[in-house]
């Protein structure tokens, strides 16, 4: 027998694997195709102050080993959420929730996090300072570090649930606004958020998305994710969660290997909606055959070369 | 209920210079309803590629679809194996509207779904437009059917000269559904007697309604084309 428990900020995980925020909506659509309970949580879509339809469509390109999205943070906005999201995730999840918040501004970010602050069914905020799909937010805030400690600092002050510092990759150095991050007060650092990117069509000549660039994720940044965990985790001392092209249930033992505490699950959800609980019943065999008996001991494992 | 399958290569022949039709040997039973759509997992692309039900039997799937970039091409190439589909994706038409007289209207590749569409109707009306003449496609199949066949061509090369619209003109019907480009959907909209329905086609992420990457705006908030469509009702559309 296999131990796929892990910890995360204090709290047990059934099993590492946690749908990336964005591509799991609120849980229902997968709800209808299994039981969404084997997840170990789920991160819900990034949810800002006021309700947000997003960018224009072409939201989506595909490229080689993986995809460009320009949503554009579309979701209700927190009250609507709180008020017809949650209450019906009650009734399809029974375990806490990890909420993503995104924001324009400090007071953005302070007041959803402070309104989730009040929901009992969410366990973590995973405070999202990486979107690169909107202007004068998001990413803005991911791409240095005072501003990083600053959002992290205000939200710290209004709520007691673990804050879970996304970060975006597009920095010349990850570590120094992961450090920031920790020593501002984050519990635990999440990252990759999607690598700014941009294709061309040859017919038209203009950019696919609508919005000129979108952020890339799929198996086409697992490495650069797996590098970017490895630096991070090596420089910090809470959990960091690996997110970045993972398919398999082998990517997620060299994640946790590089230094992960759990990992999410983004575009993999997209083009395979049973990812999850694939990757979930795979894992004791892969554990098995690369002598691995508890997932919690392996974060970090590896040997150096 | 959406169904992850795979399904064997029976049929990927041409019917034109960049057409194919793909027919699928598989479980069909989550396609419930004409309109709904499938999506295709091709080797060397990582999105699936969406393409609408133009046909289903009890085991038997019809795609068809124009070589349009790398997915298609690739999918061109494939004439034997297997194909993992993701089925019983969208809503589909409302078929209790269509009335005594449902009008269908199709522009270009959009008379696919209309195919499937027909086949559960009783005798419809149907218009095909197209640019010209050698571009004309299934004519003979719909009217296998049973139904009343008008073409409409862009150049006049064959029936009427012009657009669907035309071709509507002098009709009475008692619904219409329609599947095509964006354009001729406005204009429908500019000159039908009756309401209807649309069937819209979107750059997808997922296809099942998870990433937002197809929203589009109505009269009652944004919708997913790829969950709460591919078709939208005439009254809620905003133009």
């Amino acid at each position: 027998m296999v131990d796929m428990k892990v910890s995360l900020c204090g709290t047990e995980l059934e099993n590492p694997v946690i749908p990336a925020s964005g591509t799991f909506g609120y849980g229902r659509e997968f709800a209808e195709l299994y039981d969404i309970n084997i997840l170990g949580t789920f991160s819900m879509k990034g949810t800002t102050r006021e309700a947000r339809y997003g960018n224009p469509l072409p939201r989506i390109a595909d490229c080689p080993s993986g995809m460009l999205n320009s949503v554009g943070l579309q979701n209700p906005g927190v009250d609507a959420v709180i008020s017809e999201e949650l209450p019906n995730l009650e009734k399809i999840f029974r375990k806490k929730v990890m909420a993503n918040v995104s924001g324009f501004s400090v007071e953005d970010y302070v007041y959803t996090c402070a309104r989730f602050n009040e929901c009992p069914q969410v366990g973590w905020l995973e405070v999202n300072i990486s979107c690169p799909n909107v202007h004068g937010g998001g990413m803005s805030f991911g791409t240095d570090s005072e501003a990083a400690a600053e959002v992290v600092r205000a939200v710290k002050a209004v709520t007691d649930k673990p804050v879970i510092v996304k970060l975006t990759p597009n920095v010349t150095d990850i570590v120094r606004i992961a450090k920031a991050c920790e020593a501002a007060g984050a519990d635990g650092i999440s990252l990759i958020n999607t690598v700014l990117s941009m294709r061309i069509d040859l017919r038209s000549r203009r950019p696919v998305l609508a919005n000129t660039t979108g952020g890339l994720s799929g198996p086409a940044v697992f490495p650069l994710a797996l590098r970017m965990v490895y630096q991070v985790s090596e420089a910090v001392n809470i959990p960091v969660i690996g997110i970045g092209g993972i398919s398999s249930a082998e990517n997620v033992l060299e994640m946790m290997m590089a230094g992960a505490s759990a990992v999410e699950i983004g575009a993999a959800n997209l083009t395979d909606p049973f990812i999850c609980k694939k990757i979930i019943e795979n894992l004791p065999e892969v554990m098995e055959k690369y002598g691995v008996s508890s997932l919690r001991e392996l974060t970090g494992g590896r040997k150096n070369g | 209920m959406i169904r992850e399958s795979l399904f064997e290569i029976a049929e990927n022949s041409p019917l034109s210079e960049n057409v194919r039709r793909l027919r699928l040997r598989g479980d069909t039973s989550a396609i419930t309803v004409p309109g709904q759509f499938v999506n295709l997992r091709i080797d060397g692309v990582f999105l699936r590629r969406p393409l609408s039900v133009c046909d289903c039997e009890e085991d038997t799937l019809t795609v068809i679809y124009r070589i349009t970039g790398e997915g298609t091409e690739l999918l061109s190439k494939k004439s034997s194996g297997t194909l993992n589909v993701l089925t019983g994706l969208g809503n589909g038409f409302d078929l209790s509207l269509a009335g005594s007289s449902p009008l269908l209207i199709g522009g270009g590749m959009g008379f696919t779904p209309l195919y499937y569409l027909a086949k559960k109707l009783e005798r419809p009306t149907v218009i095909l437009g197209f640019n010209t003449e050698s571009e004309i496609l299934y004519e003979k199949e719909f009217r296998a059917l049973g139904a009343e066949v008008i073409i409409a061509t862009a150049d006049g090369s064959r029936g009427i000269k012009g657009f669907v619209t035309d071709a509507m003109e002098s009709l009475s019907y008692s619904y219409f559904y329609s599947c095509g480009p964006e354009a001729m959907f406005r204009a429908i909209c500019g000159c039908a007697k009756t309401d209807g329905e649309f069937s819209f086609e979107a750059r997808m992420g997922c296809g099942f309604g998870a990433c937002m990457g197809c929203s589009c705006k109505t009269v009652t908030g944004s919708k997913r084309i790829c969950r709460d469509g591919p078709v939208l009702k005439r009254s809620e559309l905003l133009w």
